[in-house]
């Protein structure tokens, strides 16, 4: 009874916050309001037992896109205010909206009250996949094609994002901030450090790991440290790209040592050495996923010599 | 919850008085944010109502855990107040170097 009245109360405060963000006249009440709505989403996914999705959403959906959004308003300057639409500009989202609504609603309503039959498989094949978590398992095992194309696509978007990326606004960071994000910054190594490895037989792995560790990274962006940190560095470049890379021949390994024994089949690890196999390619996601999400937020053209002199001219101010 | 029912009469009312007391503040300080009039006091009335009433919620709920969860939450607690209070001191120079520029 008392869980009924937090549930009702969840789903209220989502929806109101919801309709307060998106109805609100201001962008960067806008944020904020999206942010407390991000918080309440890990909430909810916490509350409906799913903790990986309630960890992804905590690091995503409220702190990575709260951070790009804030530094999306930041550089409109006095640009912020929201242009006036007239009914019609508003017509046809609003009746997208209601379409993807209405479908939305018609396959809820089509889901069968019972489970299928595939999470009694997993648990029934758990013991093969090389860890005990069985999110983890369907991951980076049962379903290992779904994580290889979400690397691509994160790795595409980051593509994507540098063509566009802005010139660098050089801004004074304060002492007080730059203090307490480099004090963050061990805690969320460590903390980043065991999700990855907790991924193996509790919630967490390779995307939550590399969300925070993302997060501690753009908070030290903002305050201009980690200056090696941007797409110049050959390093950055490299790890970007390994995520993807070591994913594709692990998979090849593999491939080439089943085909020995028996018909080859394309994205299965054999069961003996797929423990290893699913740590490595977790390691070297989250660096990837983490140098992704870092620079889809904080992602700067290179300095050119007229911002390097301005940067210059402000030290000297400050100094 | 059945757990209440393991604890003696006295600490289920201390945990009882905590909790309502961790209450109280939180509502004081959403209260104090919807009524104070200008930035400075709202955010001293939230970062210090909040902490104390999160400290206290948390001092209520040590009852019913061990020894290793009371130890988490007392960290949790540390973590919270130490942010909100750089947040509180971060917001509180973004107004005034705003205030000083206008």
């Amino acid at each position: 009874m008392s869980l009924l009245l937090f549930d009702v109360l969840l789903c209220g405060l989502l929806l109101a916050l919801a309709l307060a963000s998106v109805l609100s006249r201001q962008l960067s009440h806008a944020v904020i309001l999206y942010i407390a709505f991000g918080l309440l989403m890990a909430l909810t996914w916490a509350r409906l037992a799913a903790p990986d999705l309630a960890l992804a959403e905590a690091a995503i959906g409220a702190g990575l896109t709260g951070a790009l959004c804030f530094t999306a308003l930041a550089r409109q300057g006095k640009l912020a205010a929201s242009p006036t639409l007239s009914w019609q500009q508003r017509c046809w989202p609003a009746l997208f909206v209601l379409v993807t609504l209405f479908g939305l609603l018609l396959l809820v309503l089509q889901l069968p009250a019972k489970p299928g039959p595939l999470p009694a498989l997993v648990m029934q094949q758990l013991a093969a996949s090389g860890v005990s978590h069985p999110v983890t398992a369907v991951l980076l095992n049962f379903r290992s094609w779904d994580t290889l194309l979400e690397l691509l696509v994160l790795l595409l978007a980051l593509l994507g994002t540098l063509q566009v990326a802005p010139a660098p606004v050089y801004q004074s960071s304060w002492v007080l901030s730059r203090s307490w994000s480099q004090l963050l910054a061990p805690l969320i190594i460590v903390l980043a450090g065991y999700l990855l490895w907790a991924g193996a037989h509790q919630p967490g792995g390779a995307f939550q790991a590399g969300a925070l560790l993302a997060a501690g990274a753009v908070v030290l962006k903002l305050n201009h440290q980690l200056n090696w940190l941007a797409w110049r560095n050959i390093w950055v470049r490299f790890f970007a790209i390994a995520g993807l890379t070591v994913f594709v021949a692990a998979v090849l390994t593999a491939w080439l040592l089943s085909g020995a024994l028996a018909e080859p089949v394309w994205l299965r690890w054999p069961p003996e050495l797929a423990k290893y196999i699913i740590l490595l390619i977790e390691i070297f996601a989250t660096l990837a996923i983490a140098i992704t999400l870092t620079l889809l937020v904080v992602a700067e053209q290179p300095a050119t010599p007229l911002s390097l002199a301005r940067q210059e001219d402000d030290e000297a101010a400050d100094g | 919850m059945s757990v209440g029912g393991e604890l003696s009469v006295i600490s289920t009312l201390l945990s009882s008085a905590l909790l309502l007391t961790g209450l109280l503040f939180f509502i004081a300080g959403s209260v104090a944010m919807l009524r104070f009039p200008d930035s400075y006091s709202r955010l001293h009335a939230v970062t210090k109502a909040d902490s104390l009433g999160l400290g206290s919620i948390i001092a209520g709920l040590m009852f019913y855990c061990n020894w290793w969860q009371n130890l988490l939450m007392l960290l949790i607690w540390l973590l919270v107040l130490a942010s909100g209070t750089v947040s509180c001191q971060l917001l509180a120079r973004f107004c005034k170097t705003k205030q000083d520029q206008a």
